[in-house]
């Protein structure tokens, strides 16, 4: 008896008829939920990201500019106070 | 040049202040909707970080040759403000991120390496504050070091597999979306020539500060 099984074109229809079956075996959705019915770790708003993402430049420019005129100013106080130290010692 | 200061700063936050209007406007991109308008906060300070390493590396490399303090300054100033505008990228990156791939952050090329070369420039800033005498020359070579990152921080999406968009995103752009993007990008850019001028002033009234405490001491 011809062993039809071992021919290459029979084989190939084989897989492919397992494969198709495979993907027919695969659970349908079974219903359709609306979005805001997601649990909340799932709804994910974009807009507080946005202004989030906005109020942070504003706030490390500010703390930034802050931060070094702060430093600024000191550092031209005693400029000041040193240069008029120096200024009485002079004869 | 501290005079330069205000007038950069003036127009840097009217240009903050008008860019949410200019970028409400954009249209929405297809996939990502609304979130994705956190790239006109995220892309422009990521290139001045990149930029603003560059710089910092390439003066370091002046002032080792030159030993010329101004340099040094504009170095430090540079340093310090590659690690601003790199913390800026580095969060506004992940609140993007979080809604567009569903993860604050991941391992990929072009997130590690963008984070460490803002680390190297930490390292930069920590070496500048606590390494005493000579810090300036070790701090110049480590410049060097973090400027030889910037290609490959900048090639990495296009040299490994990535979930970051590729560097053609940009140039590709449509107009609507570009011209925000450049908008804010020269508001950053504003900014940052603004902080730059600041910070080099600090930096020369401290070295005519430590002029002053040696003339007293004499």
């Amino acid at each position: 008896m011809k062993k039809i099984w071992l021919n290459p074109s029979v084989l190939a229809s084989l897989l492919l008829a397992l494969n198709a079956a495979a993907v027919m075996a695969q659970p349908g959705q079974s219903e359709f939920a609306p979005v805001n019915e997601l649990t909340p770790a799932e709804q994910l708003p974009a807009a507080p990201l946005v202004i989030a993402a906005y109020a942070f430049v504003w706030l490390a420019f500010l703390f930034y500019v802050w931060t070094t005129w702060r430093k600024l100013g000191k550092v031209e106080e005693e400029i000041g106070a040193l240069s008029a130290q120096l200024a009485k010692r002079r004869p | 040049m501290r005079k330069a200061f205000v007038p950069l700063l003036g127009a840097a936050g009217f240009i903050f202040l008008t860019a949410p209007i200019i970028i409400a406007r954009a249209p929405f991109e297809s996939t990502m909707g609304l979130v994705q308008k956190i790239f006109y906060f995220h892309m422009p300070p990521a290139m001045l970080m990149l930029l603003s390493a560059i710089f910092c590396g390439l003066v370091s490399g002046a002032y080792l040759v030159t030993r010329r303090p101004v340099l040094d300054w504009t170095a430090s100033a540079a340093a310090e403000l590659t690690v601003l505008y790199g913390s800026i990228a580095l969060v506004t990156g992940p609140l993007w991120a979080r809604k567009a791939w569903g993860v604050w952050w991941q391992w990929d090329a072009r997130l590690t390496m963008s984070l460490l070369m803002w680390m190297i420039f930490v390292a930069y800033l920590l070496l500048r504050r606590y390494g005493g005498n000579g810090s300036e020359t070790l701090a110049a070579g480590l410049a060097l070091f973090g400027m030889a990152t910037s290609p490959f921080v900048y090639l990495s999406v296009n040299l490994w597999r990535t979930v970051h968009p590729l560097t053609s995103v940009v140039p590709t752009l449509p107009v609507d979306f570009a011209f925000p993007l450049w908008y804010a990008f020269t508001g950053f850019l504003l900014m940052y020539l603004a902080l730059m001028t600041l910070r080099v002033t600090l930096e020369r009234q401290r070295a005519a500060l430590d002029q002053l405490f040696l003339e007293s001491d004499e």
